[in-house]
């Protein structure tokens, strides 16, 4: 006879059937999987020339003038010589760290205090949701530049910026979905047999509740990567050579109109490390657009 | 109902004693040393620093610091702008309308386009047509604001030099300047100003600049729209009064945009709150990339000079927008769903 497995992995199974089956999830992992091998196989593909510092793109010369892809440099030069190639090769762990922080400590920051709002409600939860009242009437980006500008420049405290600032959203989602469950059976049922209120949230509510904040996540990954790189854009974020897709495109930001006779000449200074953000974003995006399909229990039995 | 915007309101004053609070604690970061460096202006003053912390009590308590500057911006003195070099309050109202100009145009086309496709996409679920709509939202909603705008400058400016960037052309700004009696601003919006003064070129060449932004801002917020009317309308065609009307022989037509396209017109006004947040953001991005120079473009300019002031009051001014659309949102979703109204 089979043996009965774990209802929780059977779930499991058939969530990853449902996502699988979606094109949009396959295109979005196997970007990712690429993007993910690049990261990880950076100093081969791309040998830092500095190993004291690999993020920071090593340059032949400084003339402004971008030189267009050549055997040395397959991807050509931006703006000061950098390599273009190394850049987007190194700009992908760059990504990666970008939204892994930003996202881990949101995320860890947000569930808490939702967990404990939702949980507990009462005084804690009053006091916690108008804190998050208050950050909520500010937009995300234009708050992160007020900290980015009292903390000082770099990409570091972008980073630190946009995870002081995130958390609200995942207190609100996990809050809304923690107030559906605090009240049913299973939950009181635990409370009775005396498990300590921490156990309760952790094993018995959270693993219910996860599945919105996994879709935000996923989406969040790719949006915290291009609100950062925009910070870089303007100048907040990485200085200048460091390997960050959007401090490449401020590089070129200049030289997105070339000569009057051959106006698209530089174009790889901006469409390359460009299409790498948009890449990144989008296969995250594809990947938490196929969650929303396989969670959302309306849609999922169909 | 009015209990209920009379609560509203004292929940706007709230949060806007909230975000001065947690923005002056920002602000109060900074030593009291490289605050008083602001009212140095050169090299000889340096030496004035601690004369200036105790002119302005910068080293005192948090909250009569709190309290002095609250007075001071109720008073409409803001500090001083090192971008613009005039006043804070001042400077805000020159950049103001430009900002203004661009979401008054495309706010309609984000509305009405993300109802359209979003409708013609979940009725059509699962066809070509739904895929191809999603796939254009899920595109657009990846897509950097500021790389494509720069894309589009790429190619619209550098290519075919259609359009360019910048508020207005050199020349008709020139003119605009040298000749203030024969111009009046009304309003600020050029493309208005413009009619109104019976100049028709100089609202032409002015709209003629609006379309990049446009159409750069449109095709990055649209998608969220659409996403929530498209779901919206799923879920209203799979409820039990769609089944009956079918099963009567209602008209198609009058079942998808008389009955379900009302009902799904609902969420979109309770996502109308992060669509006006999103524009915000937006607007940023697109004024840096094409030079206009509006709110976002101040802001992201101060921000790159250090300068607090300025970013303080962006913020200000931002909070009580967004606070201001969430309240009348509330307002209006409490006027148009009955079952809000009546409980």
């Amino acid at each position: 006879m089979k043996k009965e497995t774990h209802p929780r992995l059977r779930e499991l199974r058939y969530t990853l059937y449902r996502i699988f089956r979606n094109p949009s999830a396959i295109i979005g992992f196997s970007l990712l999987f690429i993007f993910l091998a690049v990261a990880i196989f950076a100093p081969a593909i791309a040998p830092p020339k500095y190993a004291h510092n690999p993020y920071m793109m090593p340059h032949k010369g400084f003339s402004p003038t971008p030189k267009p892809p050549s055997e040395t440099n397959i991807f050509g030069t931006t703006s000061g010589q950098y390599d273009i190639f190394y850049g987007v090769v190194w700009g992908t762990r760059t990504a990666f760290k970008i939204g892994l922080f930003v996202v881990t400590i949101a995320g860890f920051v947000g569930i808490s205090l939702g967990a404990i709002a939702g949980y507990y409600g009462g005084v804690v939860d009053e006091v916690l949701m108008r804190i998050t009242d208050i950050m909520w009437a500010i937009p995300t980006l234009v708050l992160a530049m007020a900290i980015v500008v009292a903390f000082g420049r770099g990409l570091d405290k972008v980073m630190i910026a946009l995870a002081l600032v995130q958390w609200r959203w995942y207190v609100r989602v996990i809050r809304s979905e923690i107030l559906t469950l605090r009240d049913q059976d299973f939950v009181h049922a635990s409370k009775i047999m005396g498990v300590s209120d921490f156990k309760i949230i952790l094993r018995h509510i959270l693993p219910n509740a996860i599945y919105p904040v996994l879709i935000m996540a996923s989406m969040d990954m790719g949006s915290m990567v291009i609100t950062a790189s925009f910070m870089s854009f303007v100048g907040l974020g990485a200085p200048k050579g460091f390997a960050d897709w959007g401090q490449m495109v401020a590089l070129a930001r200049n030289y997105i109109v070339g000569p009057a006779d051959d106006p698209l000449r530089f174009w790889y200074t901006i469409v390359i490390p460009g299409c790498c953000i948009i890449l990144f974003v989008l296969s995250w995006n594809l990947i938490g657009d196929a969650l929303r399909d396989a969670f959302d229990p309306k849609l999922r039995r169909r | 109902m009015p209990t209920y915007i009379l609560r509203r309101f004292f929940f706007l004053i709230f949060v806007l004693f909230g975000v001065s609070v947690l923005l002056f604690g920002i602000l109060m970061t900074f030593s009291p040393e490289r605050r008083a460096a602001a009212y140095v202006t050169t090299p000889q003053q340096a030496k004035d620093i601690p004369k200036i912390i105790k002119k302005f009590g910068l080293d005192d308590p948090f909250y009569i610091q709190y309290v002095r500057w609250i007075k001071e911006v109720s008073r409409g003195n803001m500090g001083w702008s090192l971008v613009a070099s005039r006043p804070v309050g001042e400077a805000f109202w020159r950049y103001f309308p430009i900002t203004l100009e661009m979401n008054l145009y495309a706010a309609p086309i984000v509305i009405i386009l993300g109802i359209w496709l979003g409708t013609v996409s979940g009725i059509h679920r699962d066809t070509w047509l739904d895929h191809s709509t999603r796939i254009f939202a899920i595109i657009g909603w990846s897509l950097p604001t500021f790389l494509f705008a720069l894309v589009l400058l790429m190619v619209f400016y550098g290519y075919f030099q259609w359009f360019s960037p910048g508020v207005l052309s050199d020349q008709l700004t020139m003119f605009i300047i040298d000749n203030p009696e024969q111009f009046t601003r009304y309003t600020g919006l050029l493309t208005v100003d413009g009619i109104l003064n019976g100049r028709l070129d100089v609202a032409l060449d002015a709209f003629h600049h609006l379309v990049l932004p446009i159409l750069t801002y449109v095709i990055v917020v649209v998608a969220l729209n659409m996403r929530v009317m498209r779901s919206g309308i799923i879920e209203e065609l799979s409820k039990d009064y769609v089944m009956t009307a079918m099963a009567k022989g209602a008209d198609k037509r009058t079942i998808h945009y008389k009955h379900a396209r009302r009902n799904a017109l609902l969420p979109v006004v309770t996502v109308a709150g992060q669509l006006v947040a999103m524009s915000m953001e937006g607007s940023i991005a697109v004024e840096v990339v094409y030079n206009r120079h509006g709110i976002g473009w101040w802001l992201a300019e101060s921000a790159t000079q250090l300068d607090m002031p300025v970013l303080m009051c962006i913020c200000l001014f931002m909070g009580l927008v967004f606070v201001a659309t969430n309240l009348t949102l509330d307002i209006l979703y409490a006027y148009i769903d009955p079952r809000i109204r009546l409980n």
